[in-house]
């Protein structure tokens, strides 16, 4: 029998956060399909593997860069291999958060308002200047961001004035172009998205209440550093606006399988847009696997689902 | 940024593209490992079923022996009694903080400081006062300084933390004057010092300096390590201690793990009564100096104006101090992503110092990776300049917490 390949690791900062995901992915595919899973990182050796396995299906666990941003997808692509998740031109757009901003913004959707730069643009015109005019423009509290890549790496709240100019050396350590965008102080909720060839559905929302108030990195990874309540606290009517809003962005950005889109909800109960993730993160601590248990659902099952779905579309 | 960000990225400094000068693992591959096969192998076949059983919870006595021939070579004399085998120094540095203090006690360490210290330090809940290093190691004034301000307060420090030879992370030396002078300041005011030398071996330049415990043997714990000069992975080290101290050292190493490891300690010891353990260390040295050299040279030659860095006679560290306005921790993520890691300098004070400051190691890359290294991670201070310069940030201020350095296995 032919086996499966779970990919996981890579170069990118989320690394760690990767491999995490990818043994948790494999061990369940195991146990659910009874056919060997390999794991194999991302390096000089995986064409090799790929050739010398052929594996009937290629699961992508991988996050930030050549993992979401598309490349390593159309690889498979490439190389005729059935691979569970988004096509590559979906991830990228959803990488990009500016971009995929803009989409769900164009389909009706409320998302902060944006400006995203390159650190070239701030040398040529002056930081000082460029600053003040986007403090104004967005108004304090500002959330600086990598305008690519996730777990909250160089993420950080503006506050003050003084703040700002640290939080963008912060963003620009992680990314050629950073992203400014309006903070909106609410209830964060993650809405994780299962695509079978029954449809397409929102899986209960998952509500994030980190200790610290702000869901970071340590936020996410450090177990019981973070209080979930799935499904999250919310009307009826809002839950079912926030599924809603998570599968249209899964189709908006034309992603497959399944996707996280996080949401944030302001105090008048109007569901903000922040990003989606092609490859959601799927550590002991994750959203995805959350809401998959809220659901009655099980990690192993559902990613062998996607499997056979994958290999059927070839 | 907090510490497990910091690990994260240290988790990509694991893959072979990059170049890590953030590790501090020794270069065991330059063993002898056919000779180290026949060590095993001839100690399993004389004395299998002493090695394979609990021993003393004090150590194995010839071993014991033989460190005393080690330690003969930085002047260090002692009765084969007054050792403790450890499960590396580590080991020892946790015995001795366990007995010694309790929560609140204040411990004085140079600044920057071996982290490993820090952390036992911090479990045990001790008051940690950083006192000032400058080019010959430990500064006698800061320290008198630190020792009559506490005085003033109503406080006495337990113990002085010393690493004298080829410091880590500073990359410093103290000059024998210097340690008697310390030795003396530590006497006169009743202080216990804790004197650390792992590295004592590893000097490039003449013979190994002689420890303070040479000076002194009361007021001086001595801790040595086989980690550096044979192999890490056995996981040995020991320390030299008045016997008062001594019998409390081994009924809480009882406590902690019965016994070091007999089959560790029986292979150090059958390794250095059969091969030419001194050639080795010689070999070492040479492999070292060679990557001191590479480091340094190439820092010479590419580093951006306003950076400096401590020029290390031994050892496996050089102590960098980046331009003004730069923030080593704040850069740590754009050299990872330009396949170069290094450790930031916060991780060696615990108190948010070091800011400016990065630690690199030589010991384990080859020359040409070192050079490659400094290349990349010029471009990266580089680039760092152009972005401060861009945002006229003086520093990017964000918070550190934790002990931010890579877990001990990474290169």
């Amino acid at each position: 029998m032919s086996s499966y390949l779970v990919l996981a690791g890579g170069l990118s900062p989320e690394r760690d956060v990767s491999l995490r995901s990818g043994r948790r992915v494999a061990e369940a595919l195991r146990t659910a399909s009874g056919v060997e899973v390999i794991e194999a990182d991302v390096d000089a050796s995986l064409i090799e593997i790929l050739h010398k396995h052929r594996p009937a299906c290629v699961i992508p666990v991988l996050h930030g860069a050549a993992g979401e941003d598309g490349a390593l997808r159309d690889v498979l692509t490439s190389l005729n291999l059935p691979f569970v998740g988004a096509k590559g031109a979906s991830a990228r757009l959803a990488f990009d958060k500016p971009v995929a901003k803009n989409l769900l913004s164009r389909a009706g959707v409320a998302t902060p308002a944006v400006l995203a730069l390159p650190h070239a643009t701030f040398r040529e015109l002056g930081a000082g200047g460029l600053l003040t005019g986007i403090r104004e423009y967005l108004g304090l509290p500002i959330m600086v961001k990598p305008a690519s890549g996730g777990s909250a790496l160089g993420a950080s709240v503006v506050r003050t004035a003084a703040d700002f100019p640290s939080a963008m050396v912060g963003a620009f350590a992680y990314s050629e172009i950073a992203m400014m965008e309006q903070y909106v102080k609410g209830t964060e909720v993650a809405i994780s998205v299962l695509e079978t060839h029954e449809g397409v559905i929102a899986l209960p929302a998952v509500e994030i209440v980190p200790e610290s108030g702000i869901y970071d990195y340590n936020s996410r990874y450090t177990a019981g550093s973070t209080e979930f309540f799935v499904p999250a606290r919310l009307s009826k009517d809002l839950a079912a606006e926030c599924a809603r809003i998570a599968v249209l962005a899964h189709e908006v950005l034309g992603l497959r399988d399944w996707s996280r889109t996080d949401l944030i909800i302001d105090e008048a109960g109007t569901p903000w847009f922040l990003e989606t993730n092609a490859a959601p993160g799927m550590t002991e601590t994750s959203l995805y696997p959350q809401a998959l248990h809220a659901a009655g659902l099980n990690l192993g099952d559902i990613t062998n689902v996607l499997v056979q779905q994958a290999i059927a579309r070839g | 940024m907090q510490a497990s960000e910091i690990r994260a990225l240290f988790a990509v400094a694991s893959r072979p593209e990059v170049v890590s000068l953030a590790g501090g693992m020794p270069f065991v591959q330059a063993l002898n490992m056919e000779m180290m096969a026949d060590t095993v192998s001839k100690l399993l076949m004389e004395r299998g079923a002493t090695a394979l059983q609990y021993g003393s919870g004090q150590g194995d006595v010839m071993l014991r022996e033989q460190i005393l021939d080690v330690m003969a070579e930085v002047k260090v004399t002692a009765h084969p009694d007054d050792i403790i085998v450890t499960t590396g120094s580590q080991m020892a540095l946790d015995l001795v903080t366990r007995v010694f203090c309790d929560p609140g006690d204040v411990v004085l360490v140079e600044a920057p400081s071996y982290v490993g210290a820090l952390g036992v330090f911090r479990a045990y809940e001790c008051d940690v006062i950083h006192v000032a290093m400058d080019d010959e190691g430990l500064n006698p004034e800061a320290l008198s300084e630190a020792i009559a301000k506490l005085g003033t307060e109503g406080r006495k420090a337990k113990m002085i933390y010393t690493i004298p030879s080829f410091h880590n992370p500073a990359g410093i030396t103290q000059s024998q004057e210097r340690r008697t002078r310390i030795l003396q300041i530590a006497k006169s005011a009743g202080i216990l010092l804790l004197e650390d030398d792992p590295y004592g071996l590893l000097g490039f330049e003449g013979e190994p300096p002689a420890a303070i415990r040479s000076q002194d043997e009361e007021g001086v714990i001595y801790l040595g390590s086989f980690s550096k000069t044979i192999a890490s992975g056995l996981r040995v080290g020991w320390a030299v201690a008045p016997h008062g101290v001594r019998e409390k050292l081994v009924l809480a190493a009882e406590s902690a793990v019965l016994c070091p490891s007999n089959y560790s300690q029986l292979t150090i010891s059958e390794y250095l009564a059969t091969q030419p353990w001194r050639e080795q260390i010689k070999i070492f040295r040479e492999l070292y100096r060679e990557r001191r050299d590479a480091l340094l040279d190439s820092l010479d030659q590419l580093m951006p104006a306003g950076t400096t860095w401590t020029k290390p006679a031994g050892g496996f560290y050089s102590w960098v101090t980046l331009p003004d306005g730069l923030d080593a921790t704040a850069m740590l993520p754009r050299a990872v992503q330009q396949l170069v890691a290094y450790v930031p300098g916060t991780g060696f004070y615990i108190d948010g110092q070091g800011r400016q400051n990065m630690r690199l190691s030589y010991c384990y890359p080859e020359p040409e990776r070192i050079r490659e290294g400094v290349r990349r991670l010029a471009g990266v201070i580089e680039g760092e300049l152009e972005i401060a310069a861009t945002f006229g940030t003086s520093s990017a201020l964000r918070n550190s917490s934790g002990t931010n350095v890579p877990a001990p296995d990474l290169a």
